[in-house]
């Protein structure tokens, strides 16, 4: 290995992978499960509750994983890569373990929300500073000619890891009854991490320390203060925001807009049935996905600039069409509707505040195959009287919902499908560039940081912004109000394009070690 | 190539200012007054963690271009 050979090196992306990819798992489920664990610790009628649960969504996303990335980047740049990433992925597993032992808000009150959020906070953490971890001891053991190609594995977990998380979630439900599930079948995702977490560590501890620090370490040339050295060094700090502006941000929104803002403009602005997107967002993912290698070894062979701005090029002028066209697709305004097979059900359902609920079904069923379902829930007081809300209108909730037929859900995966390939362009050789943009000193401080803020805090800002634009739009009377949220990500990509495209020079900027 | 870094340089820090412009009266402060959780803590984490970033991040990205930190 000392000779950089590919000999074992499977172990290393094995070891590093797996690890990774629970990390990414134990991140995810909690994400995934976001609406029973409000049910269970945050309970919506409780303002203090719901406080503390955006702040474990936001708080942990996207704030504590650039902290996460400077104190273990700082620990893994003074004791070692080995034994960093073997602590974040124990504090992760701990998180996610302890997360799923918590008793409810029912039984202990204000304790259970809190410690979610610290646990969520832990996560995140740990999150920051496990894939710098990773990506470096990955790469500090490839020849430095196929640096892409070998780091590229680890690009693929994030994405494994988002589908691993749906696929148990999915199983349990299917194993059990429904009031299981949401009795404590919701549970079992959590614990099963823990498991993985121990074979992983068991696998990483077999691992040596990255040859290339040990050899810094033997001849006594670790950083004795990496933070100093890595922000408080101009010629670094320099590098450091050209990594962040120049890629990591473009790279951070192209991959939330691909992988998260498509899938909830399906289901929330399109209104398309909730398993039919989970479904073919998966097989995206999984088509997808090897295509992350394919970019990654491409790399090697002409360059990470390339084709990283090439994924950020195709993101800003495509996201617009690709949107429209996938709005277009299903709707029912294009469509000639079968009146004779419309139908209309009302009943009348008893509110929690005590009152009566009318509820009116509407079905229609569209030449195409398509169907659709509009649930208008009109609240009523126990004297049968509209409840009107703040604004004096009356408190109406409509529920749209489209059944796509077979061929419009063929082209809506094929669009999201081409998402995911702007996101493997820009994500599969980002970690090999950022490990040779720093020195071994201060590697895993240095690229840890600028990959956290671009990917967490850029892209993980990336809904909630997206959202703001898209109803700022609409109120202002946009025909196109849809489409207003992509702005944010094509602006940023757009200004981390040029920049990357007139800063970056890699035959300079690379350290070959 | 250097010159046209080092005038860009330019171009960023005027770019921080107007990212400043934006992330606080467009996006940031208009969330305080909603009365909705969910937007304090995105106006909060807004003004507090995205404006410095973007603002000061490019001030300095624009300052070194200028300067020619860039250049080689």
């Amino acid at each position: 290995m000392s000779e950089k050979s590919t000999k074992g090196i499977w172990k290393v992306i094995s070891a590093s992978s797996v690890g990774t990819l629970i990390e990414w798992y134990d991140f995810y489920i909690f994400g995934s499960l976001a609406v029973v664990i409000s049910t269970k610790f945050f309970p919506a009628d409780n303002p203090v509750a719901a406080f503390l649960s955006t702040l474990a969504t936001f708080a942990a996303g996207f704030v504590v994983r650039p902290f996460g990335a400077l104190f273990f980047g700082r620990l893994g740049d003074l004791i070692g890569r080995k034994y960093t990433f073997m602590v974040t992925l124990l504090l992760m597993g701990g998180a996610t373990f302890l997360i799923g032992c918590i008793p409810s808000y029912e039984s202990i009150g204000y304790l259970a929300p809190i410690l979610v959020l610290l646990l969520r906070l832990l996560q995140g953490l740990a999150l920051g500073g496990e894939y710098g971890g990773a990506a470096t001891y990955v790469a500090e053991h490839a020849p430095s000619n196929q640096r892409g190609y070998w780091t590229s594995w680890i690009q693929t977990t994030a994405t494994v890891g988002l589908f691993v998380s749906l696929m148990v979630i999915l199983l349990t439900k299917t194993m059990l009854t429904k009031e299981s599930f949401d009795s404590w079948g919701w549970r079992v995702p959590f614990w099963v991490s823990i498991l993985m977490v121990l074979v992983s560590y068991l696998i990483r501890k077999k691992m040596h320390e990255s040859p290339v620090f040990q050899k810094a370490k033997d001849e006594g040339k670790v950083s004795k203060n990496p933070l100093k050295e890595s922000f408080g060094n101009r010629y670094n700090f320099k590098y450091v925001l050209l990594a962040l502006f120049g890629v990591a941000m473009g790279q951070g929104v192209v991959w939330y807009t691909g992988q998260f803002y498509a899938m909830s403009f399906l289901k929330t602005v399109m209104g398309i049935d909730s398993n039919q997107v989970d479904t073919l967002l998966g097989i995206s993912l999984l088509i997808g996905t090897p295509f992350f290698v394919v970019f990654g070894w491409l790399s090697d062979k002409i360059g990470r600039k390339k084709i990283m701005l090439a994924g950020m090029l195709f993101a800003i002028v495509l996201y617009r069409p690709i949107y429209k066209s996938m709005y277009e697709t299903t709707n029912v305004k294009n469509k000639t509707e079968l009146t004779e097979k419309t139908t209309l059900a009302v009943s009348e359902v008893k509110a929690k505040s005590g009152g009566i609920d009318s509820v009116y079904v509407t079905n229609k069923v569209y030449s195409d195959g398509t169907k659709f379902t509009e649930e208008k829930t009109v609240h009523l007081t126990k004297d049968k009287i509209r409840v009107v809300g703040d604004d004096k209108k009356e408190k109406i909730d409509t529920k749209k919902t489209v059944l796509a037929n077979s061929s419009d859900r063929l082209w809506l995966g094929f669009m999201v499908l081409i998402q995911v390939l702007f996101v493997t362009m820009v994500y599969g050789p980002i970690a090999a560039f950022l490990v040779e943009l720093f020195p071994v000193q201060i590697r895993y401080t240095s690229m840890s940081l600028p990959y956290h803020i671009g990917n967490g805090i850029f892209g993980g800002l990336l809904p909630a912004i997206a959202t703001y634009l898209v109803t700022q739009s609409k109120d202002n009377g946009d025909a196109e109000f849809y489409l207003s949220g992509l702005w944010y990500p094509i602006i940023i990509a757009g200004i981390s394009f040029l920049i990357g495209l007139i800063y970056i020079n890699e035959k300079k900027h690379r350290y070959q070690d | 190539m250097k010159q046209v870094r080092r005038l860009l340089g330019i171009v960023w820090m005027a770019l921080a200012v107007l990212a400043a412009y934006f992330c606080i009266v467009e996006f940031g402060l208009p969330k305080f007054n909603t009365g909705k959780q969910d937007d304090l803590v995105f106006g909060i984490i807004i003004l507090f963690i995205l404006t410095p970033l973007i603002v000061f991040g490019l001030a300095i990205f624009g300052y070194y271009s200028v300067i020619g930190e860039y250049d080689e």
